[in-house]
């Protein structure tokens, strides 16, 4: 009697699964990736071409867009499309969703294009297999040149709901390329779309270049620049190209940051050879000096309400993080393990602080909570640094340098990202070496 | 300031010296003795023989023994040739993170520049770069 009780009681459970709308959870690592099927967009008859691209190539382009960043994700198993019965208009209208779950598609992606007095109209939709339904429907009118941008929205559209957390595909990554010999890298500020195309170069490579960072409105760069061997921070628009140094400090600054709501440049001002952090109000050109120790004070990141400041400090005698109100008063040090720590930033979710450790010849990228509890350890390598968050909070990318031998030799720096739960490391692709990421807000909000 | 382009900058360079010493490499030809390391391969010397750097403990802005021996011949050598003026570069450890070593080998670059000035040189004289880790000297 009991026996038949328990095989009642799954079976019962089984089937709340099979009625229920598909849930990724991506707050635990994904060893199981969601089976999604993303058919390739179907392009409306009526459809002009777009430049040398043919309107048909442009549904799957779009579509492989998607499927490629659902990939990169390692939540998501998008499907080999060779196994798709249906096609990918009548897919659209109504998918036979017997077919899809045949292939093991737990989510289908379909849409529609249509490419008309250079205005780009794309339908997608995004279907529980299971359980028979429709998950969204939405459409896009551009300019056919955004096609990239579209399918990097459609992609965060399909991300948040099916993980509930808000997507990052529409973002791009600012970093330093690095060109040459190691004794002699040739250092250009670069910026790219978040998976890797569209790479442009921001600067010519004549002087040393480091450390840039996006502004919240991902308009604005600001960064460390040797020009006329003076090395200080400047900021840079992005559209125009024009460049200004900020400040006039009578000697280095370094290591800045914007403040959350993009007013503010918080940076290090070495004084006679001590760094400090101060702050320098864009409009009104004030500077004010937060930290006050004969030891060095760099890194410094803001809370995303701009309450805290986070930075390094060796005021203990050896790096680690420290955390204070924006004012500079309330001064705690938060990081207590073994090893050296360095570069915290600040989750843009305000939850957790990443950082570099150092320890026993290995570096280390890290997340602790805000009151340094916590620490967990993502990934250890001979060299890497530099953390930098996702708009979302659930990736890092930062950068990693291999031994060389002789001059040099073999010597490679190369952007990675990982998720905080610590699965899913993997390379970007860039043009060339590159360093010092720095990740950009969602671009459409 | 303007700077004499024909003499060899004064070049101030970390590296780790015993304190790492286990897991630091390329010390093939070189002698490390008391605090200071000596390779006959990479140190340069100025015209009058002078080493034309200093070294740091990792992670260290103090000056060395060693290091206050080296800076106070350079100080008689730059009185002896008043018409030169100096670049101090200071410079970071490798296998450290960027933003730190920026903030560390400048503050080493002064600490040198604070001991010529000690020893009769003019602030003018001397300017300061920090180069962080960028542009290592291999030794």
């Amino acid at each position: 009697m009991k026996k038949i009780f328990y095989i009642f009681a799954i079976l019962l459970f089984k089937t709340s699964i099979a009625y229920s709308l598909i849930e990724v959870d991506i707050t635990r690592g994904n060893l199981d990736p969601l089976p999604v099927a993303i058919s390739p967009l179907h392009v409306d008859p009526q459809s002009d071409n777009y430049q040398d691209i043919k309107t048909k190539e442009l549904g799957e382009l779009i579509s492989s867009v998607v499927e490629k960043n659902f990939r990169s994700t390692g939540l998501f198993n998008p499907l080999n499309k060779d196994a798709f019965v249906q096609k990918p208009d009548i897919a659209h209208l109504k998918p036979r969703f017997e077919d899809w779950s045949l292939i093991t598609a737990q989510a289908l992606v379909t849409g529609k294009l249509l490419l008309k007095d250079e205005k780009l109209k794309i339908e997608f939709r995004l279907w529980d297999v299971a359980a028979n339904k429709e998950m969204i429907a939405l459409a896009f009118t551009t300019t056919p040149s955004n096609w990239r941008r579209v399918a990097h929205i459609i992609s965060d559209k399909i991300y948040e709901r099916l993980t509930g957390e808000t997507g990052y595909f529409d973002t791009r990554i600012i970093y330093v390329s690095e060109t040459g010999p190691k004794t002699q890298r040739v250092k250009k500020l670069a910026i790219m779309d978040q998976d890797g195309e569209n790479t442009k170069y921001l600067t010519l490579g004549n002087e040393l270049v480091l450390t840039p960072r996006f502004n919240p409105t991902n308009q604005l760069v600001t960064y460390l620049s040797y020009f006329r061997n003076l090395p200080r921070v400047y900021l840079l628009d992005i559209e125009t190209g024009i460049q200004e140094v900020v400040g006039n400090f009578p000697g280095m600054t370094f290591a800045p940051r914007f403040s959350p709501d993009g007013k503010k440049i918080i940076m290090s001002f070495a004084k006679d050879g001590n760094s400090d952090i101060y702050t320098m109000n864009l409009e009104s050109r004030l500077v004010e000096k937060l930290t006050e120790d004969s030891s060095i004070d760099t890194s410094p990141s803001y809370s995303p309400d701009g309450k805290y400041i986070c930075f390094n400090s060796d005021r203990s005698g050896l790096q680690q993080i420290y955390t204070m109100k924006s004012d500079g008063t309330d001064v705690k040090r938060i990081s207590f393990g073994d090893g050296l720590y360095g570069t915290p930033v600040w989750s843009p979710r305000g939850d957790l602080i990443a950082f570099t450790k150092v320890k026993g010849g290995k570096f280390y990228i890290g997340v602790m909570r805000v009151d340094g509890s916590g620490e967990r350890l993502l990934t250890e390598n001979f060299y890497q640094e530099a953390p930098s968050w996702s708009p979302n909070g659930r990736l890092l990318v930062f950068y990693r340098e291999t031994k060389s031998g002789k001059n040099g030799k073999g010597f490679t720096a190369k952007l990675w990202s990982i998720d905080i739960t610590g699965y899913n490391e993997r390379e970007l692709e860039t043009e060339t070496d590159a360093s010092d990421p720095s990740w950009s807000s969602l671009l459409s909000k | 300031m303007k700077f004499n382009k024909k003499i060899t900058n004064l070049l101030i360079i970390l590296i780790s010296t015993l304190a790492l010493s286990a897991c630091s490499t390329a010390k093939k030809t070189g002698t490390a003795s008391g605090d200071v390391y000596t390779g006959k391969d990479t140190v340069q010397f100025l015209a009058s023989g002078v080493k034309d750097r200093v070294f740091f403990a990792t992670n260290k802005s103090a000056l060395t023994t060693a290091s206050r021996d080296t800076l106070r011949k350079q100080a008689s050598w730059m009185r002896k040739n008043k018409k030169l003026n100096v670049v101090l570069e200071g410079h970071g450890d490798e296998r450290g993170t960027r933003e730190y070593n920026l903030a560390l080998a400048e503050k080493r670059a002064n600490a040198a520049r604070d001991y010529l000035l000690t020893y009769g040189i003019s602030g003018k004289r001397i300017s300061v770069i920090s180069y962080g880790k960028e542009k290592l000297q291999r030794l």
